[in-house]
C-alpha cells in the first residue's frame, strides 16, 4: 500500500465519508477509506433518523437491503414543564407510502451495511486505522496522510476529511479550529429494549410504523437543548443534549439530566419494564451557518459534521452529511475528468455547488437562530406559561371563559412583561425569516 | 434550584452503572487523554468532573483533577472545553481500541 497512490483518500466511514467514497468508487476512481473503529459504525452515534431523499440520491434502491427500523408516520413535538407537556402532533396515513420519507435506524448496523456497499463499489476500506496527520509537499499542497498503522505516508491526489464533529486531523493541520463550546451540544443517549408488541401498543403503531418525539422545555434545566424519543423495531432510543457552554456553567451532569428526563411522568410509562443495553454520548454541531469552517484548500475537502453541517432547528444532520459527501464526490469526478490538479481554485466549485443546494440555503436561512436560542426564557419561562395556560383552559371549575382568557393573557405579561415578550418574539421572528 | 418541585431535581445516578452496558477494548497503559500536571485545577478542569458523560474526570484528595480513560465514550467534550487552553492532551485511542458501540 505504501507505494500505491490513490485518486482520493477518505478519512472516516460515517454517512458523509461513505456517501463520498461510494460515489467516487462507483464512477471508477481509486479510493482508500480509513476508519479508526473496529468496524464502520463502532464509533458513530446518532438518534437516529434517516432521511430517505439524501441516501436515495446516492443509492437509489437502498430500501432493498438496508437495515431500517421503522418508517415514521407520526411526529410529536413536546413543550415540557416538570409535570406536563403541551404538544403538537402530526400523524398521517400518507406516510404509509411505497417509498417512505423518513425512517428510524440504528447506526452500527446501518453503517456496516453502508460500508459493505462502499466496498462492493470498489473502494478499499481499512478499519482499525487512525489517521494521525496530513502530509504536504513543498508547495504546501496536501498529498496524503500518515496513520498509526505504518510509518510511511499514503499518497493521494486529494484527501476528503469526513472525520466527524471531533475530527483531529483537520484541526491539527490548522484547516479548522476545534469547535467552540457555544457551537456544539453534548447529547447522551440510551437504548431501551422492549418487545415490539409493547412498543406498538404504547405508541399506537402497526407493523413497521414509527413515532418520533422531539422535546424541549424545563427538561434541560434552563440550558439550551432538546430531548428525543425515537421508536425502533424492538427498542426505544432516548436522549437529551445541551450546549457545552451551558453545561460548563450549570451544576448538572449529562447522565443526571437523562435520568430526570426518563423519570418525567409523561415519559416514564413509555419506558416501563425496558432493558437498557447501551449508553452513548456524542457532540452535535449547533453553530449553523456562521460556524462553518473553510471547506476546501489545495488537496483537501471537508464534508459532514466536520464542516458543522447540521440544521439544528429541523434536527437534520445525517442527510446534510450524505449530501455534502455526494456533492464533494461529484465535484471531484468532474475535476478528475479534466485532469485538474485539485488546487483550492479547482475545488472552490464544491463550495459553489453547496451554495446552490438546500444544504447552504437552509443553514443560511437560520444563520441567526443559534443566537436567538440563547434566550433561556424559551426553555424555562415559556414552557411553564404554556402549561399553565393549557391547564387553565381545560380545567372546568366554574370560572367563566372570559375570566380564564384574561387570566392566561395576564400570566404571560406578569411573568415576562410586554417589552420582554415583544423582544422574545422579534428575536425569534428575525432568526426565522 | 430552590423553589422548584422535586421532579425538577436531577436524580442521583451512578454513571458506572450505565457504562457497564458498553463494550470496550481498553488499550492498557496507553490512555488517549492526559491531564496536564497542575497544582490548582482551573474552573474548566473542575467543570469536566461534572460534564464528562462517562465520569472519567475526578478530583483527587490532593485537589488536582485526574482522568481515567477506560470508560471514555470518545465524545470530544473535554477536548472542546480544555484542549485549547493546554489543560489536557487529547488523542483518539489507537485504531481498533476504545469504545465499541453495538448500536450507536
Amino acid at each position: 500500500m505504501a507505494n500505491e497512490k490513490f485518486d482520493v483518500i477518505v478519512v472516516g466511514a460515517g454517512p458523509s465519508g461513505n456517501a463520498c467514497a461510494y460515489t467516487l468508487a462507483s464512477r471508477g476512481l481509486s479510493v482508500l477509506q480509513l476508519e479508526r473503529g473496529e468496524y464502520p459504525g463502532s464509533k458513530n452515534v446518532q438518534g437516529a433518523i434517516l432521511y430517505a431523499d439524501a441516501l436515495e440520491k446516492v443509492i437509489p434502491d437502498f430500501r432493498e437491503d438496508a437495515p431500517l427500523e421503522r418508517h415514521i408516520i407520526e411526529q410529536r413535538i413536546w413543550m415540557m414543564d416538570d409535570r406536563s407537556y403541551c404538544g403538537a402532533h402530526y400523524r398521517s396515513e400518507d406516510f404509509n407510502e411505497e417509498k417512505p420519507n423518513r425512517y428510524t435506524i440504528i447506526r452500527a448496523p446501518f453503517d456496516k451495511w453502508f460500508s459493505k456497499k462502499v466496498q462492493a463499489s470498489g473502494a478499499l476500506v481499512i478499519c482499525e486505522t487512525t489517521v494521525l496527520e496530513l502530509v504536504r509537499n513543498d508547495a504546501n499542497k496536501v498529498i496524503g496522510v500518515r496513520t498509526d498503522r505504518q510509518g510511511d505516508p499514503i499518497f493521494a491526489d486529494l484527501v476528503v476529511l469526513a472525520e466527524g464533529v471531533s475530527g483531529l486531523v483537520g484541526a491539527r493541520a490548522g484547516l479548522r479550529s476545534i469547535p467552540k463550546p457555544e457551537t456544539v451540544a453534548l447529547a447522551v443517549k440510551e437504548m431501551h429494549f422492549l418487545p415490539r408488541e409493547t412498543i406498538e401498543a404504547r405508541f399506537n403503531l402497526q407493523g413497521d410504523e414509527g413515532v418520533v418525539i422531539e422535546a424541549a422545555g424545563t427538561i434541560t434545566k434552563g440550558m439550551t437543548g432538546t430531548g428525543f424519543i425515537y421508536t425502533n423495531k424492538e427498542c426505544i432510543s432516548i436522549g437529551i443534549g445541551c450546549l457545552i457552554s451551558d453545561f460548563t456553567e450549570k451544576a448538572h451532569t449529562p447522565y443526571g439530566l437523562l435520568e430526570a428526563f426518563k423519570q418525567h411522568p409523561s415519559v416514564k410509562p413509555l419506558l416501563a419494564g425496558s432493558e437498557v443495553k447501551e449508553y452513548a454520548a456524542h457532540m452535535i454541531p449547533e453553530g449553523g451557518y456562521k460556524a462553518i469552517p473553510q471547506l476546501f484548500g489545495d488537496g483537501w475537502l471537508i464534508v459532514g459534521d466536520a464542516g458543522q453541517f447540521v440544521n439544528a432547528v429541523h434536527r437534520e444532520g445525517s442527510n446534510l452529511a450524505m449530501t455534502t459527501g455526494r456533492i464533494a464526490a461529484e465535484t471531484i469526478i468532474d475535476l478528475k475528468s479534466r485532469n485538474a490538479a485539485m488546487t483550492a481554485n479547482d475545488l472552490s466549485v464544491y463550495k459553489a455547488r453547496l451554495d446552490e443546494s438546500f444544504v447552504m440555503k437552509d443553514l443560511k436561512k437560520y444563520k441567526n437562530l443559534p443566537r436567538a436560542l440563547e434566550n433561556k426564557h424559551l426553555f424555562t419561562t415559556y414552557p411553564k406559561l404554556l402549561s399553565k395556560a393549557a391547564q387553565t383552559w381545560f380545567r372546568v371549575d366554574g370560572v367563566d371563559k372570559k375570566a380564564k382568557e384574561n387570566e392566561i393573557v395576564k400570566s404571560f405579561f406578569r411573568t415576562r412583561r410586554v417589552a420582554g415578550i415583544i423582544g422574545d418574539m422579534l428575536g425569534m421572528a428575525r432568526a426565522w425569516r | 434550584m430552590s423553589g422548584e418541585t422535586a421532579v425538577s431535581e436531577v436524580p442521583a445516578v451512578r454513571v458506572e452503572d450505565k457504562l457497564f452496558q458498553n463494550r470496550y477494548l481498553v488499550d492498557a497503559g496507553k490512555p488517549h487523554i492526559t491531564v496536564t500536571p497542575h497544582t490548582v485545577p482551573s474552573p474548566r478542569l473542575l467543570a469536566l468532573t461534572r460534564i464528562c458523560p462517562a465520569g472519567c474526570y475526578s478530583k483527587a484528595d490532593s485537589g488536582q483533577v485526574e482522568i481515567t480513560t477506560d470508560g471514555c465514550v470518545e465524545c470530544g467534550t473535554c477536548r472542546v472545553v480544555a484542549e485549547p487552553y493546554g489543560e489536557i492532551t487529547w488523542n483518539y485511542p489507537r485504531g481498533g481500541f476504545g469504545v465499541l458501540f453495538k448500536f450507536g
